[in-house]
């Protein structure tokens, strides 16, 4: 029963909306991309050759790699004391735990990039206390700033980064890190060869995410990273609703696609490496 | 030697609880001083704010002065139902087709209907808008509907896929020997079974439409505003602090859902697998 056929008949609405609303416009993309003129007539790789011929177009692939990578890293920072702790947790504040994840997910993008500009900003909370404290004696310009920009993205990912995490380390033998603690090894030991080995496919799983969702995160780049930080979402906009190019803009957002396609695979096989070791 | 150790345990106690406690901090924080500074009386983003009042919302919810923000959110609303409408009939069939197989066929079919979610959006957002164009379409809100009907199944497909194969199948086999039709056995077993998968999947999938911008971005115009969109365009410009009333009122409705949600299908157990 378990390997009962696929009733096609059932698939098919779905998988016909997928081919018209789906298929469909992402091949006209990789079509038009490969015109050289704005009018559509003639084909051609022109505007790929001047994608990556340009030192700055290629810059702007190199940046948003870069912050999708940065938005990573710090996600992680935070993210695995957090899965620890909601694993050590009871029940009831597990259910507040998860409150607090799921308040900021389910809380639009928009909201969050918002919340941003109030704490980065010159009269914001961040400067207020700064100069509180007297840790610098002028406002210090956090908004328009790449730093700002990982700040505020990594509040915004972390959700992204954490449900898989914990689902991950709750299907974890809680006698593995008895056993080591048994055996001797101090707590930096057992999270470092027993939790984090462990827990690796559930950070693959939110690292992909967290990858994707920071290198497309078109609206907090461009209110928090303003004009002057230019990454590949802001770029695609441009040329497409600025500009009117519109087989630029389709090279632009084939390259992001494979751009975030070759950092998800990159993290796959990352996972697969330090599994078989 | 037990000394040593015992630090090494202090310091990892904490750096882990100071990292937790930060990190606790970060997640929560920003939703509240966005609920905070809604109640300001100034119409900057000074946080805290000098005196509480309730201005900005007061000017939110003038008709006259706030016809665009009632319009997009109005927008936003109706692409938002009838996405996830669309987008539950064809996913729960979807799943159903699936459900009980483990054929290569079906695993395949299922990263097909899950692809939108891994997929950049931005630039499907382009793609449907270059494809309305080209197929001489003028912007409405139906493409709108269509261009979020695929970006949000996924989230339908997956929660209800997951309450199918959890299953028992003896079930269904004994509503059938029991003389039981096809649509007898759906109607009266299968889906009340996987009905909370279902309206998990379609509370998420509301939410993601509620918040789309990639897709928006491209396909609304003065016309079709969208909720976000208009949003982005008050923070770009000035910084209107309507933003933080619209916010404000957002943040409340979701609490609102997610406390209702979590008691007809336990959404939040859901979630973390």
């Amino acid at each position: 029963m378990r390997t009962a056929a696929v009733d096609w008949r059932l698939a098919a609405p779905l998988g016909i909306v997928y081919l018209a609303l789906f298929a469909a416009p992402l091949l006209l993309l990789l079509g038009i991309s490969l015109h050289s003129d704005q009018d559509l007539q003639q084909w051609g790789v022109d505007n790929w050759v001047k994608f990556w011929s340009d030192a700055f177009y290629r810059g702007v692939v190199w940046d948003t790699l870069r912050l999708g990578l940065a938005a990573v890293l710090a996600t992680s920072l935070f993210a695995w004391p957090l899965a620890v702790f909601f694993c050590a947790s009871s029940a009831r504040t597990q259910k507040i735990l998860l409150f607090i994840i799921l308040l900021p997910l389910l809380t639009s993008v928009v909201i969050r990039t918002f919340a941003w500009i109030v704490i980065l900003a010159r009269e914001g909370l961040i400067n207020q206390a700064v100069l509180a404290l007297g840790l610098s004696a002028t406002p210090l310009r956090l908004l328009q700033t790449e730093t700002g920009l990982i700040l505020a993205l990594m509040q915004i990912e972390m959700p992204l980064m954490l449900l898989p995490l914990i689902s991950v380390m709750r299907g974890l033998d809680p006698n593995l890190l008895d056993a080591s603690r048994a055996l001797g090894a101090g707590h930096w030991r057992s999270f470092f060869r027993v939790i984090l080995p462990l827990s690796l496919p559930g950070w693959i799983a939110g690292a992909t995410l967290v990858f994707a969702s920071a290198c497309t995160a078109f609206i907090s780049q461009s209110v928090i990273g303003g004009a002057r930080l230019v990454y590949l979402p802001s770029l695609i906009w441009q040329q497409a609703m600025v500009v009117y190019d519109w087989p630029f803009a389709a090279v632009c957002s084939v390259t992001l696609l494979f751009t975030v396609l070759a950092g998800v695979m990159m993290l796959n096989w990352l996972g697969r490496y330090a599994r078989t070791d | 030697m037990n000394q040593r150790k015992s630090f090494a345990d202090q310091s990892y106690s904490f750096v882990f609880g100071g990292l937790t406690l930060l990190g606790l901090l970060i997640l929560i924080g920003p939703v509240f001083i966005v609920l905070i500074t809604s109640f300001t009386t100034s119409a900057s983003l000074r946080f805290p704010p000098p005196e509480l009042s309730l201005r900005w919302y007061q000017a939110l919810f003038d008709s006259a002065r706030s016809a665009h923000i009632h319009r997009a959110a109005g927008n936003s609303l109706w692409v938002a139902s009838m996405a996830t409408l669309g987008a539950s009939i064809l996913s729960v069939f979807a799943a159903l087709a699936i459900g009980r197989s483990r054929k290569p066929a079906a695993r395949a079919l299922e990263a097909a209907f899950l692809s939108p979610l891994i997929l950049p959006s931005l630039a499907y957002g382009l793609a449907t808008l270059m494809f309305f164009a080209l197929l001489g379409l003028r912007p409405s809100l139906t493409h709108l509907i269509g261009g979020h009907l695929v970006v949000i199944a996924p989230f339908i497909f997956r929660t209800t896929l997951a309450t199918i194969t959890q299953l028992d199948p003896a079930l269904i086999e004994s509503s059938a020997s029991l003389g039981a039709g096809r649509f007898m056995t759906f109607r009266r077993i299968t889906l009340p079974l996987i009905a909370p998968g279902i309206f998990a999947g379609a509370f998420l999938a509301f939410v993601a439409s509620m918040d789309n911008v990639p897709v928006s971005l491209f396909l609304s115009n003065a016309r079709t505003d969208m909720l976000p969109i208009r949003m982005w365009g008050m923070m770009e410009s000035t910084l209107d602090v309507r933003v933080a009333a619209v916010s404000g009122v957002l943040i409340l409705v979701i609490l609102v859902l997610m406390f209702v949600m979590d008691r007809l299908t336990g959404l939040t157990r859901r979630m973390s697998g």
